[in-house]
């Protein structure tokens, strides 16, 4: 950061905050920091497009994948998470007021409240990872549960359920089935009339592929969020923040509340798929 | 923490209008509302209502997105230029969705259901 010392603005340098040589006023100084915080979330947004982009495309061509495996998931602790989530951003809100509001007690209290819920969040976390683990329901290659098999076996010849009475009133929501091509299916392959019993569905593991894929990637942002607002933490404790600057907590903030924002998403998501 | 003054303007410093401090009601009041969202989210899913299940938490989730951005980021104060950088972004990725879940849609009818190939272990 170059300080040029013979451009100063008062009140920026007295509360630590230093106007670099190429911008004519600290409050354009700080517009362009914030600035390059949006831009950044908005690059942070196109990351997660792309496992959002990926969740929809594989549900849409596999939704009895998704609507089995989520309920793997323990609803009620993503929605604790949720809520903790909330709290933190609620805090990291009033810590950013605080600062500018010259309150540097509270801005320190408030930050450390922030980064206790997000511990808190990342212990929740482990212990849902835990339970995947202890089960076997991980990604890919490496998902080994055992999953409950289907009612029963089926025969050699499935017997078809009757088909309902037609009646050219009602339109029907259930698409078409497709004819599967004769002799080509591999064995294990199930047909469409054993579907109607029960049981897991092929590749289970997508889901969770998907799932940790996606909730590893925000629990990362969790993590390093915490990391960035230690850091503010400790230059909050040096008071170096107040109304004339608090640049890094009103930037730290905003990142911290894409962290919630992206969770919102991600938990009705994952977690409340019907 | 109660508070009397809403807007605080910093004197010559990073003042103007980019020091405008969200006043505590509307912090709280946000706050709020998010949890109640939340839980409405929570007991929406327990009711089945097949297809419409999504949508209406899409909705809500939209709901709580949009008070977390414009109060907690402060969006609904700021200058413009934030809000259509990240407003732009949000539309490009929306834009992307739809023309990935297009393909997949124009490809839904080739679909043998439960049939997948083999996948290596």
């Amino acid at each position: 950061m170059i300080a040029d010392t013979t451009h100063r603005a008062t009140a920026a340098e007295a509360h630590g905050g230093h106007l670099a040589h190429h911008f004519d006023t600290a409050e354009q100084q700080f517009e362009s920091g914030k600035l390059g915080m949006w831009i950044f979330l908005s690059t942070e947004i196109l990351l997660f497009g792309g496992l959002f982009c990926a969740y929809a495309v594989y549900r849409a061509n596999h939704p009895e994948i998704f609507l089995y495996a989520h309920r793997f998931l323990d609803k009620t602790l993503g929605a604790i998470n949720t809520a903790v989530l909330i709290c933190s951003s609620f805090t990291m809100a009033w810590a950013v007021r605080c600062a500018q509001l010259g309150r540097s007690k509270a801005v320190v209290r408030l930050l450390a409240t922030t980064i206790v819920l997000a511990g808190c969040f990342l212990g929740i976390k482990y212990v849902e990872y835990h339970h995947k683990w202890k089960e076997g329901l991980l990604w890919g290659k490496y998902f080994h549960a055992e999953l409950a098999p289907a009612a029963k076996a089926p025969s050699a010849k499935p017997t078809l359920a009757p088909a309902p009475a037609f009646n050219p009133d009602e339109r029907s929501l259930i698409p078409p089935a497709a004819i599967g091509p004769r002799g080509v299916a591999k064995p294990g392959a199930r047909s469409p009339a054993e579907l109607a019993g029960a049981g897991p569905p092929h590749d289970v593991q997508v889901f969770f592929a998907v799932y940790f894929m996606m909730t590893g990637l925000h629990g990362i942002h969790v993590i390093a969020g915490m990391v960035v607002l230690s850091l503010v933490l400790v230059r909050a404790r040096r008071g170096e923040f107040g109304p004339g600057y608090f640049t890094p907590v009103d930037l730290a903030g905003l990142y911290w509340h894409l962290v919630d924002l992206i969770w919102i998403f991600l938990f009705p998501l994952l977690y409340l798929i019907r | 923490m109660s508070e009397t003054t809403e807007h605080k303007h910093g004197p010559g410093g990073e003042g103007g209008v980019a020091a405008h401090a969200v006043p505590f009601k509307v912090l709280a009041a946000v706050w709020g509302g998010l949890l109640v969202l939340t839980l409405v989210t929570v007991v929406v899913a327990g009711v089945d209502l097949g297809s419409a299940n999504l949508g209406i938490a899409l909705t809500i989730a939209v709901i709580k997105g949009s008070l977390v951005l414009l109060f907690f980021m402060h969006m609904r104060y700021d200058r413009p230029m934030n809000a259509i950088v990240f407003i732009a972004a949000l539309l490009f990725f929306m834009l992307f969705v739809s023309l990935a879940l297009l393909d997949t849609r124009a490809y839904a009818p080739d679909l043998i259901p439960d049939y997948a190939p083999e996948l290596p272990r």
